[in-house]
C-alpha cells in the first residue's frame, strides 16, 4: 500500500511537480517514460515516489519515447491505468504511437509540457507540439498555469476513464512559463483527490484470460472506416463527460473550468483568441486597456483543444457588438494561417454577427509576450473595428525582428 | 507587487533561492512567482531568476519586469551583466562583494546615480565561512529581509528551516548561519 504524503493546504509548486503529484495522486498503475527538457521533472519525481513508496505501480524506463507510448499502450491494453509525459521530439517521435492509442481506444494520460519542435534546436516553449497531436484522435486539454496543470491531470483520468469515452487524453501546459515557474499551488489531500478519480474500470483487458480479445487488429477497406467514424464520434460526444468532470471537480474544490474560457465578452467590441498561459497575460492586459483607454476587449480560451468547441466558439463570437477578432497560434503555421486562425475562422463562417478575423504568430520558441504587444495587437483590432474592415494584413507575426511580415489582404469592406 | 530579479551563474542556487523565497512568502498568504530564464544552460553561464510577490493571484506571465530588488549574487556579473536593465527609479539593489560600497560603485558607470539604493554584502565569503562552499543564495535572502524589511529575522529563519527539511541538520544550521550573517553584514 503506498504511502501518504504530506502536503500543504498551499504548496509553491511548479507546472511539473504539479502535474507529478497528480500522477501520483491517482496511483498509476504503470508509468512507461524516457525523459525530454521540459517535462522531465514529471517522470523524474514520478519515479522517486515509486522509488520512496509513495506508489504502488510500475515505472518502466524505456529506449526512446516511440517505447514509451508502445509500453503505455501495452500495460493500457492489459488492463492498467497508464499514463507518461513527453515534449516537444519526444511527443514527435511518439506520434506513430499516439494513432495507435487513440484507434484502440487506450485511455492513457500523456502530461504534455509543450516546447518548440526543431530545427533549430530550442528546449523553450511553443505549441508546435501540442498543434501536431491535433489529429491524432486524443482528447486535448490545455492548463494556463500549474493550478490548473495539477487539477486538469486528475480530471484527464476521469475524463478519459469514462465508459462512455475511452479515448487517451493529454493535458498541456507551456514549457518553463508554466512547468518551471513555482506558483501557489492548492493540491487535494490524497485520499481526496483518489477518490475524485476513482478505481480504474478496466474494459476488454488482455489479463482477463477467460475472456480472450484481440486489440490493434488489422481492417483494411473493409472495416477502417468505420472505426475511424466511431472514434470519431467518441471524441464528439466527449463534451459531455468533460462538462460533468469539470462539474463534479467544482463541486469538490470551487474551481471552475469549462471548455471554452471567456473573459470580458458580455460587451466586448473586439475579441484575442489564445491559448495557454498567455491566456493569463492577455486578460491582464485587456483589464488594464479597458481601465485606461476604455478600449472593449475580451478573451476567449479555448481549454479543450480537442474535440475542437465549435459550438462554443460560435456561441462566444456571435454577438453584435464584437467586430474584430484576432487568433492567436504560437505554432509555426508551415504555410498556411495559424491553425487556431483557421479553426475559429470556420466556427465564424455560420454565425449572424460574421466579425472580421485576423492571425497572428507570436512566442515562436519561447519568445516573451509581452502586456504591451498585447495591448498593441488588442489596439490594432479596435483600428479593424472603427474602419469597419481590415487594416492590416490578415496574417502578420509578432515580436520577431527582421523586415515586417503579413500575408494576404481583406476583400471586405474595404 | 514586489518584483525581484536574480542575476546569477548557473550552479550558485538562484533558482533554489527563488523557489525557497517563494514558499517563505506563500506560508504569509501572499501569492508568489519564482522562475528563471536559462535553457540548456552549463554550470558558470549566466542566467537570471525572477520573483513575484503579491496579494492576489499573480497572471502576469511576461518574463521581462521592472524589478524593486536586484540581486547580484555573483561578484563579476555586476560588471558584466546589465544588472540595472528595466529598473525603476526606486529599484534596490543588492550585490555580492568583497570590495567596499564605494569602491564597487565608483567601478560601475551604471550605478552612480543610484548610490543610496545599493547594498553590499559577500555572500560568497559567508558561504564559504559556513556552509563550506560557495553557495551565495540563501545568503542574500538574510540581505533582504534586512533591506526590504519585508520580515523578522527569526520569522524567516523558521520558514526557511521548513524549505530546507530535505537536508541534513548540518546543512540547515549551516545556512541559517549564513541568512542571519548576511542580514547583519549587508551595508
Amino acid at each position: 500500500m503506498a504511502k501518504k504524503f504530506e502536503l500543504n493546504e498551499v504548496e509553491v509548486w511548479d507546472g511539473n511537480y504539479a502535474a507529478s503529484q497528480a500522477l501520483r495522486q491517482a496511483q498509476v498503475d504503470v508509468v512507461a517514460a524516457y525523459p525530454i527538457t521540459p517535462s522531465t521533472p514529471i517522470v523524474e519525481n514520478y519515479g522517486a515516489y515509486q522509488a520512496n513508496g509513495f506508489v504502488d505501480g510500475e515505472f518502466v524506463m524505456v529506449e526512446s519515447e516511440h517505447g514509451a507510448m508502445s509500453g503505455c499502450v501495452g500495460a493500457a491494453a492489459a488492463g492498467g491505468r497508464v499514463a507518461t509525459a513527453t515534449s516537444s521530439q519526444g511527443f514527435a517521435l511518439m506520434t506513430e504511437v499516439l494513432y495507435q492509442a487513440s484507434g484502440m481506444r487506450m485511455p492513457i494520460v500523456l502530461t504534455v509540457v509543450n516546447r518548440a519542435l526543431a530545427s533549430p534546436l530550442n528546449v523553450r516553449g511553443d505549441h508546435s507540439d501540442m498543434y501536431l497531436g491535433r489529429d491524432s484522435g486524443w482528447i486535448q486539454l490545455d492548463a494556463f498555469n500549474s493550478q490548473e496543470a495539477y487539477d486538469l491531470t486528475l480530471c484527464a483520468f476521469k475524463i478519459a476513464e469514462h465508459l462512455d469515452v475511452r479515448l487517451p487524453t493529454m493535458v498541456h501546459q507551456d514549457g518553463f512559463t508554466t512547468s518551471h515557474k513555482a506558483q501557489n499551488v492548492r493540491p487535494l489531500q490524497d485520499e481526496v483527490a483518489y477518490k475524485f478519480v476513482g478505481d480504474y474500470k478496466p474494459v476488454d483487458d488482455m489479463l482477463d484470460f477467460t475472456r480472450p480479445v484481440t486489440h490493434g487488429a488489422q481492417t483494411e477497406e473493409d472495416w477502417h472506416f468505420e472505426h475511424k467514424a466511431k472514434q470519431h464520434k467518441a471524441l464528439m460526444d466527449s463534451p459531455k463527460v468533460i462538462d460533468e468532470v469539470f462539474k463534479e471537480f467544482k463541486e469538490l474544490t470551487g474551481r471552475e473550468y469549462k471548455r471554452v474560457e471567456s473573459y470580458m465578452m458580455d460587451d466586448a467590441e473586439v475579441a484575442m483568441v489564445i491559448l495557454g498561459s498567455s491566456v493569463e497575460t492577455a486578460v491582464l492586459a485587456a483589464k488594464e486597456l479597458r481601465e485606461k483607454e476604455g478600449i472593449k476587449v475580451g478573451i476567449i480560451a479555448p481549454r479543450n483543444f480537442r474535440p475542437f468547441p465549435f459550438d462554443l466558439i460560435r456561441d462566444e463570437l456571435d454577438r453584435e457588438n464584437l467586430k474584430a477578432v484576432v487568433c492567436m497560434d504560437k505554432s509555426a503555421p508551415g504555410g498556411a494561417m495559424g491553425a487556431l486562425f483557421n479553426e475559429v475562422a470556420g466556427a465564424l463562417t455560420s454565425t449572424k454577427a460574421r466579425p472580421m478575423v485576423t492571425n497572428y504568430i507570436y512566442g515562436l520558441g519561447g519568445r516573451d509576450f509581452s502586456i504591451e504587444e498585447a495591448q498593441r495587437i488588442m489596439k490594432e483590432q479596435k483600428a479593424h473595428a472603427d474602419a469597419g474592415h481590415i487594416t492590416t494584413q490578415i496574417q502578420q507575426f509578432s515580436g520577431v525582428r527582421g523586415p515586417k511580415l503579413g500575408f494576404y489582404e481583406t476583400r471586405r469592406g474595404k | 507587487m514586489v518584483e525581484i530579479r536574480w542575476h546569477s551563474r548557473a550552479g550558485q542556487g538562484a533558482v533554489t533561492g527563488a523557489k525557497g523565497l517563494g514558499s517563505v512568502v506563500a506560508t504569509t498568504g501572499k501569492e508568489v512567482q519564482a522562475y528563471a530564464l536559462y535553457g540548456s544552460a552549463k554550470r558558470g553561464a549566466a542566467m537570471n531568476a525572477f520573483n513575484r510577490i503579491d496579494d492576489k493571484p499573480i497572471t502576469n506571465h511576461e518574463t521581462k519586469m521592472s524589478p524593486d530588488y536586484v540581486f547580484v549574487i555573483d561578484p563579476a556579473l555586476a560588471f558584466s551583466d546589465d544588472i540595472t536593465k528595466n529598473d525603476k527609479p526606486d529599484t534596490k539593489y543588492i550585490i555580492t562583494t568583497h570590495l567596499p560600497k564605494e569602491e564597487l560603485i565608483a567601478q560601475i558607470p551604471e550605478l552612480q546615480d543610484k548610490k543610496d539604493r545599493v547594498y553590499v554584502v559577500d555572500c560568497i565569503q559567508i558561504s564559504l565561512d559556513t556552509i563550506g562552499r560557495s553557495m551565495p543564495n540563501t545568503p542574500v535572502l538574510g540581505a533582504f529581509m534586512k533591506v526590504s524589511g519585508m520580515y523578522d529575522l527569526d520569522f524567516f529563519l523558521e520558514n526557511m528551516k521548513k524549505v530546507l527539511s530535505k537536508f541534513p541538520q548540518k546543512i540547515i544550521d549551516a545556512n541559517m548561519e549564513a541568512i542571519t550573517r548576511a542580514y547583519n553584514e549587508v551595508k
